[in-house]
């Protein structure tokens, strides 16, 4: 490991690039590998086995770092991923739970609402707070292949637009508050203003795994459960009747 | 933290690798490579040492750190880096194993300029 290598992989964390450090353990030789978008490559002229490219992409969809053997050497990957962010639309009860539970998972909360009223630091103590309308706060943040997005406000003007810019990018949770009822209304609604069958196959609604959840905290859990279990690929996260 | 733009999360060892860096300090960096059983962290987790003796992060829940940190002292040393093993299966396994009967790798490396070197396996 060398200063250059680490200044390297704190530079693709700034820029919210995941990064896998390839070390071949027999003699120590450090392969950085940097996600571009179609995959990973090595960041100097380094040529390395494609197994290990593939093996990188693996590793990082997962979300975990890991060590494989290639030709006869093993090599471990480390997995340097920007923290996740969690982007909740609604400065609501359940939001004001889910912001200190992500935040102990070790992702970044941000709350978003334009009603000021809501959206204060007595209820969010220590949470980044944004009151721009949520699509304009959504393309501000940019939700990228690390970022959560769930709404809450029960407010079609204020969730739609919000599902709208989060469905159309690459956020890997996308979630909404709502019974069945409501959720088949809101995707009739946002599929009569244009999102396709396959983005909104990628909403999550009824949001939350299946716990049972009464009340705004075990609702949050619900929530917090279904994020974590998307982002590990937990057959959890996978629906029956989407 | 401010109202645009949340902050990352305090104290992470990388970061903390580059600022002691930068003030002149040797830095190992001691990593989890592989885990068994239950142990507490996954692999990827990280500690980092300096050659004050300050450290950040963590390896385990709080088994192993003395012993990773002497190893990253001594690696910072030889300029060598170095596998450790640890866990019941281990002949040290009473003086530093796993309470939680896991076992783990750690791969301990100083950050430093050239080709790296055998991996020492202890």
């Amino acid at each position: 490991m060398t200063p250059e290598l680490l200044t390297r992989i704190l530079r693709n964390r700034a820029d919210r690039r995941a990064c896998v450090l390839a070390t071949r353990l027999p003699d120590g030789t450090p392969v950085l590998l940097e996600d571009h978008d179609f995959g990973f490559r090595p960041a100097g002229s380094e040529t390395v086995p494609a197994a290990l490219l593939a093996e990188a992409t693996s590793l990082a969809a997962a979300g975990r770092s890991g060590t494989t053997t290639l030709e006869g050497a093993d090599w471990f990957l480390h997995l340097h991923a920007p923290p996740p962010r969690l982007l909740i639309v609604g400065a609501v009860h359940i939001a004001q739970v889910l912001a200190p539970f992500a935040a102990g998972l070790g992702m970044l909360p941000v709350v978003i609402d334009p009603r000021t009223a809501l959206a204060t630091p007595e209820r969010f103590p220590g949470v980044a707070l944004r009151h721009e309308w949520p699509d304009d706060a959504l393309r501000a943040l940019r939700p990228d292949r690390h970022t959560a997005v769930v709404v809450l406000t029960h407010d079609s003007k204020l969730d739609d637009p919000a599902l709208t810019e989060a469905l159309n990018g690459p956020a890997f949770y996308v979630g909404a508050l709502g019974s069945r009822r409501t959720h088949a209304k809101r995707r009739d609604r946002l599929h009569a203003a244009g999102l396709s069958d396959r983005a909104l196959d990628r909403l999550r609604g009824p949001v939350g795994l299946a716990i049972g959840a009464i009340g705004a905290e075990e609702i949050a859990l619900s929530i917090a459960a279904e994020i974590v279990a998307t982002r590990r690929g937990s057959p959890l996260a996978t629906r029956s009747e989407s | 933290m401010t109202a645009l733009d949340p902050a990352p999360p305090p104290a992470d060892p990388l970061l903390l690798a580059a600022d002691w860096q930068r003030a002149g300090l040797g830095v190992a960096l001691a990593t989890v490579t592989e885990t068994w059983g239950s142990s507490p962290r996954p692999a990827g987790s990280l500690m980092v040492v300096a050659t004050d003796g300050r450290i950040a992060g963590s390896v385990s829940g709080g088994c192993v750190e003395s012993a990773v940190a002497e190893a990253a002292l001594q690696a910072l040393q030889d300029r060598r880096p170095r596998l450790l093993g640890f866990g019941i299966t281990d002949e040290d396994a009473w003086s530093v194993g796993l309470a939680c009967g896991g076992s783990i790798k750690v791969l301990v490396q100083p950050i430093a300029t050239g080709p790296a070197g055998a991996v020492g396996v202890a």
